[in-house]
């Protein structure tokens, strides 16, 4: 598989000489869907704001499916589509408008330029929308209309800053069957998101930056197997007064109906249903109490905290 | 693939866009200054001016037209550009053009153009309105056009140099207020610089809209206060000076990367 993005000893100093990226090496494969986490400040931003050139790099190199980001920069451009944090559209503009501006700063003709906005208007369920000025746009149909803008030319790859940031659930679900589908149809994603939930469940690699340097970049299924211990909440049948003592899961009652129990994966959870039987106690049902990936994030960040503090 | 095509359209896109713009807000664009200079046309030119008399062998609202039409021409190309790209910075919808592959030179000549194209409108409306007031018979057609051109050209080249370095909407309306705004009452908009005393009208000299009004007069009326050569290739110059400052600003980023 080729590679869609190669990223090399990267490096950010900002005029205040605040070091935003200390050297990140990044690697995403053509056609993967990769979360590049991290928390506020780690330098998610920049690193997109250097590959879409809105932020000069201070050092390293940028390839975008073999386009360097210094000698190429055009070829490099029309590889790339950016969904942004913020808005970043005339307010005052028509939605198709917009989308068809955008097309033709990429040298697309307006006749096709036009087709295309109906059809990524229409797929993102804002064609009803065409005509309406940008500022009457829900926050949601704004970020839907970013995403229209950013795929008008087709990109070959198409990077997601936090797109569904102030998106309700079932709107947030439909934008993630949006998205599955353009990388089932051959565009490589790269997102940023605060909602892990949402990384676990579309993305297939995982790159987690932090103080500006690179902590993990691995697969999601290989990151989530680092995951040992699995905290889950168990709702109880009838309220206990003490937690019971179930030996190999520490355990504490998070209220009379709610259990906290440690699992281990190697222990499993058959030898804690059987003591749970021999203590009684009848399980309704149980759920995580974290995210998966959330619980490995805030373990290499904290980790990686430590690091930065020594 | 070649660039030069893409660019064509994202030139025509930039050029499209901006007439679009200022001609959807034409109640800020376009009306005030025709109302502006009706009034100049009913006080100066109709009401003072009859008191007047003649100068340079017209009548006195004959003088002021020319000057009154650069007046706007150059209000407006500036006004335009320096409104519409402060305004994409301000929105951050600069940032579509600046992640899109387009050329400096191309956004620096679709901005231009939008400024000069708002210039010539301005000054095709303020012209048309003059006819109710006097006769206009032009002298020069080439010299006329290609001085509001270049005038409209070198105005909007400024507008958008403000716009690079304005951080806030006081930025914007500093330049025209204190600067544009006397040097053009000031530059043989309304008098000959033949009635200033001999100091002052090498002095005047200096003022670069002196030379683009009476070059511009000269294409109307036939009569000047300054060498039409020497206006047209001060023109020329500060047309190329700052075009190539522009492309520079655009290039290192200036005001829009980080």
């Amino acid at each position: 598989m080729s590679s869609a993005l190669s990223i090399r000893q990267l490096t950010k100093t900002y005029g205040n000489g605040f070091q935003a990226l200390k050297g990140i090496d990044l690697d995403v494969a053509e056609g993967d869907f990769f979360a590049l986490l991290g928390p506020n400040g780690a330098g998610k931003s920049t690193t997109i704001g250097i590959l879409s050139t809105l932020v000069n790099k201070t050092s390293g190199t940028v390839n975008v499916f073999g386009h360097d980001l210094d000698r190429e920069p055009y070829a490099l451009k029309r590889c790339l589509g950016v969904v942004p944090q913020e808005f970043n559209f005339n307010q005052f503009e028509k939605v198709f408008d917009i989308v068809v501006t955008q097309a033709g700063y990429y040298g697309i003709p307006a006749r096709d330029a036009k087709a295309r906005a109906e059809e990524y208007l229409t797929q993102l369920g804002l064609w009803d929308k065409r005509n309406e000025q940008s500022r009457t746009l829900s926050g949601g149909m704004k970020r839907r209309l970013m995403i229209a803008r950013a795929l008008v030319h087709r990109p070959r790859l198409l990077i997601l800053d936090e797109p569904t940031a102030g998106v309700d659930i079932e709107l947030r679900r439909s934008m993630w069957g949006f998205l599955t589908e353009q990388n089932r149809q051959g565009i490589t994603i790269i997102l940023t998101t605060h909602y892990l939930e949402e990384a676990e469940q579309l993305c297939r690699n995982i790159g987690i930056i932090d103080h500006g340097t690179i902590v993990e970049n691995t697969g999601m299924r290989e990151l989530l197997g680092k995951l040992h211990v699995e905290t889950f909440l168990l709702d109880l049948k009838t309220p206990l007064a003490v937690a019971p003592a179930l030996g190999g899961y520490p355990s504490r009652l998070a209220d009379a109906r709610t259990l906290e129990v440690q699992v281990d994966k190697s222990r499993g959870m058959t030898e804690l249903f059987r003591q749970l039987a021999e203590h009684g106690i009848d399980v309704l049902s149980l759920r995580n109490k974290t995210n998966r990936l959330e619980e490995l994030f805030v373990s290499l960040v904290e980790k990686n905290l430590s690091k930065v503090a020594v | 693939m070649s660039e030069l095509r893409p660019n064509l359209v994202a030139l025509n896109t930039i050029v499209y866009r901006e007439v679009r713009r200022f001609m959807r807000i034409w109640a800020q664009t376009l009306l005030p200054p025709a109302i502006t200079m009706v009034l100049y046309f009913v006080i100066f030119g109709s009401l003072i001016g009859r008191q007047i008399g003649e100068m340079d062998g017209f009548t006195y609202m004959e003088y002021i037209v020319p000057g009154l039409i650069m007046m706007s021409v150059i209000t407006n190309a500036y006004g335009n550009v320096v409104s519409s790209f402060f305004g994409s910075k301000f929105q951050r919808s600069v940032e579509e053009l600046m992640v899109a592959p387009v050329s400096p030179h191309t956004i620096l000549l679709g901005y231009t153009i939008g400024g000069v194209l708002r210039g010539l409108a301005v000054g095709a409306i303020v012209t048309l309105l003059s006819l109710f007031f006097t006769h206009l018979q032009v002298h020069h057609l080439g010299i006329t056009v290609l001085v509001v051109v270049l005038t409209a050209t070198v105005f909007s080249l400024g507008g958008f140099i403000n716009a690079v370095f304005a951080r806030n909407f006081d930025d914007i309306s500093i330049i025209p207020t204190f600067v544009l705004t006397p040097l053009t009452y000031l530059g043989g908009v309304f008098y000959s610089i033949h009635l200033l005393p001999p100091f002052w009208q090498t002095v005047s000299l200096g003022n670069p809209i002196l030379h683009m009004v009476n070059a511009f007069r000269y294409g109307i009326l036939g009569v000047s206060d300054i060498d039409i050569g020497v206006a047209i290739g001060l023109m020329l110059f500060t047309t190329v000076v700052l075009y190539v400052f522009c492309v520079r600003l655009l290039v290192s980023g200036r005001g829009m990367r980080t």
